[in-house]
């Protein structure tokens, strides 16, 4: 599915959160969404799932505006990976199952459950399946949540943050995974991140925020030191290791020479 | 996005444990007919088993018949429609509230209720004692006594929903709401007791002493209309409370309208606790109990807490009033007055076993 975003626009109690943004995702692409702390990368996937309603602008999904949709018809178009969902001592199997739910009418059918089985099949998570997801990992606990969403069949998949409070291996793990994903069933995905270099990896659109609005949108090569240090208020150099770029922070920003400690 | 399904690989031992879920939940529905028939049995004159099935098969009007439908089955299904109203009440609060010590009883829902009662029978004139038989409450206006103690009861629900959606919802703070609403409710009670006659205030005091063998016919019809569609509503939205347990936002993107589903169960759950208490008193803890037993056997799936609450309740409440009625035979304790006993083992279990929550 392609999704436009149009002039969006968010105010939270008259503060301007957002502003007029605007960007475009194709189907089999994953868009990371990047910029620093309190930006309103939250905020502008809370708008695309319809969790909070822009004052103006318009979400398109294909042709479909999702702000005109029903609750029942959204969740069918979309699913949503928050960063922290509640763990109870549910097994992983019916935490998946509950994605179902915006398809299941009065109870669940035999094709709902082996959708499930399909999906942990998919994902190789059998292990975890009867396992209680209070007692998992953060990786593993990430991979039973992008399952629930998976089996929830959308076409558009949001994710806050999948990789935060993830080691190196798990990080990679569930970013090839979610990349593996995306090509195998056409997904459109986008999903906000903090490690610019695994964005660079992973992601095929880049969309960076700055004060509320976009300051640049596109694929690997608007990426330059002068549009991070923009950004982020950073002096940065790009390295090529492995023929992939890669950020490195400028270390004379730490010991900037006019802050070093005065003479008592 | 469509995922193609393996009909050959079934989760087997997902639906073995699925499979154990529901026996477990026909089996405990047995235990419950069981008890109900046992109930029916039980008594100043104990009747044979077999004579309470003829009564039901065939009734007549004879003396066993009048005691077993008349006397007996009011009081029986009273027990069986609140303690699994309540029961509901408390899982729902539960899981709407995402707090585990929340039960109309904890949150003050129940003491409100009871106020507004309190309020209807005194101020409104809707009762009087009777000093003709020992369980002497005599409720003159049904109706009016409900409505007030409905009205008591949102005005309590209101209070919760107010402070969980401005605040916070966190237990502790939900607990002392509940605990602060519970000591209001009971000092303006009191404070209606002093301006009432004497009668008025025994007609009050018997009447907050739960007791399920209050209600009339027309008591229990009403109040069956009220719970029995609400325990429907409940379980016809049972994924709706899985996928709140699952976190809010979780449960917008899963197309829940969270906001709706927690003030309609609120709501509802109110109802329920208002139209008990206003026809049977306070019976404490059945809500919060019931619940916390059953999440220990079959988890914290709705689809499967739920009717095992409902089920836990209305034996623990009918169990209960079996024993209050034999405990200091002939006379019969109000079950209430048990009930409430079950709240401190239950709190310092909860304490003490904290993984609970």
């Amino acid at each position: 599915m392609i999704l436009t975003v149009a002039g969006l626009s968010f105010r939270y109690n008259g503060l301007k959160i957002l502003e007029e943004v605007e960007f475009r995702v194709n189907r089999h692409e994953i868009l990371a969404i990047l910029g620093p702390n309190g930006v309103g990368k939250t905020t502008l996937l809370r708008c695309i799932n319809t969790l909070l309603r822009p004052q103006a602008g318009r979400i398109l999904l294909d042709d479909q505006d999702l702000l005109s949709l029903g609750r029942d018809e959204v969740a069918r178009l979309l699913a949503y990976v928050p960063q922290r969902g509640e763990t109870g001592p549910i097994l992983a199997f019916d935490a998946i199952l509950l994605g179902r739910r915006p398809h299941i009418g009065w109870d669940v059918r035999r094709e709902d459950i082996q959708k499930v089985q399909a999906i942990i099949d998919q994902l190789h998570i059998g292990h975890l399946a009867l396992r209680p997801i209070n007692s998992m990992s953060g990786g593993e606990l990430q991979k039973v949540l992008i399952a629930r969403a998976l089996v929830q069949e959308p076409g558009l998949l949001l994710l806050d943050e999948p990789t935060s409070s993830l080691d190196l291996k798990n990080q990679v793990e569930i970013l090839a995974f979610l990349r593996m994903i995306v090509r195998a069933h056409s997904l459109t995905a986008i999903l906000t991140m903090h490690d610019i270099n695994q964005a660079i990896r992973f992601a095929d659109r880049f969309l960076f925020l700055k004060e509320g609005m976009v300051y640049a949108a596109g694929t690997r090569e608007i990426i330059t030191p002068e549009l991070i240090r923009e950004v982020y208020g950073l002096p940065v150099t790009i390295a090529e290791v492995n023929g992939m770029p890669v950020v490195v922070p400028g270390l004379e920003y730490l010991h900037p020479p006019e802050t070093s400690l005065p003479a008592e | 996005m469509h995922l193609d399904v393996n009909t050959l690989h079934e989760p087997e031992e997902y639906l073995r444990y699925i499979r154990r879920k529901g026996l477990f939940l026909i089996g405990a529905g047995l235990v419950l007919v069981l008890l109900f028939l046992v109930a029916l049995a039980i008594g100043s004159s104990f009747i044979p088993l077999p004579e309470v099935i003829a009564a039901f098969l065939s009734p007549s009007g004879e003396h066993i018949s009048t005691i077993v439908l008349n006397i007996r089955l009011p009081r029986v299904l009273s027990a069986v429609i609140a303690g699994a109203g309540l029961a509901a009440a408390g899982v729902v609060m539960q899981s709407v509230l995402r707090n585990p010590l929340s039960s109309p009883y904890t949150l003050g829902v129940s003491h409100a209720a009871a106020f507004g009662a309190a309020f209807a029978i005194t101020v409104l004139g809707a009762g009087s004692i009777s000093h003709l038989i020992s369980d002497s409450m005599v409720v003159r206006n049904p109706c009016l006594v409900t409505i007030c103690a409905f009205f008591g009861a949102m005005l309590a629900t209101a209070g919760l929903l107010l402070v969980a959606k401005y605040r916070s919802s966190r237990p502790e703070v939900m607990i002392l709401v509940g605990v602060a609403f519970a000591a209001l409710f009971t000092a303006v009670t009191t404070f209606l007791q002093y301006f009432s006659s004497a009668d008025q205030i025994a007609a009050i005091v018997f009447w907050t002493f739960g007791d399920v063998g209050r209600s009339t016919w027309s008591d229990l019809l009403l109040m069956m209309a009220i719970v029995l569609p609400s325990l429907g509503y409940f379980f016809f939205t049972r994924w709706d409370y899985n996928a709140i347990d699952a976190g809010d936002e979780t449960a917008h993107t899963l197309g829940v309208n969270v906001e709706r589903v927690r003030t309609l169960a609120m709501l509802l759950s109110s109802l329920i606790t208002a139209v008990v208490v206003s026809f049977l008193g306070i019976i404490g803890f059945i809500g919060l109990v019931s619940p916390h037993m059953m999440r220990r056997v079959v988890g914290c799936d709705q689809r499967y807490l739920l009717p095992a609450s409902c089920i836990a309740g209305a034996i623990l409440l009918l169990g209960a009033d079996m024993v209050a009625r034999l405990i200091i035979a002939p006379a019969v304790l109000p079950v209430g007055v048990l009930t409430a006993f079950l709240g401190a083992p239950l709190f310092l279990y909860l304490l003490i076993g904290r993984n609970v929550a």
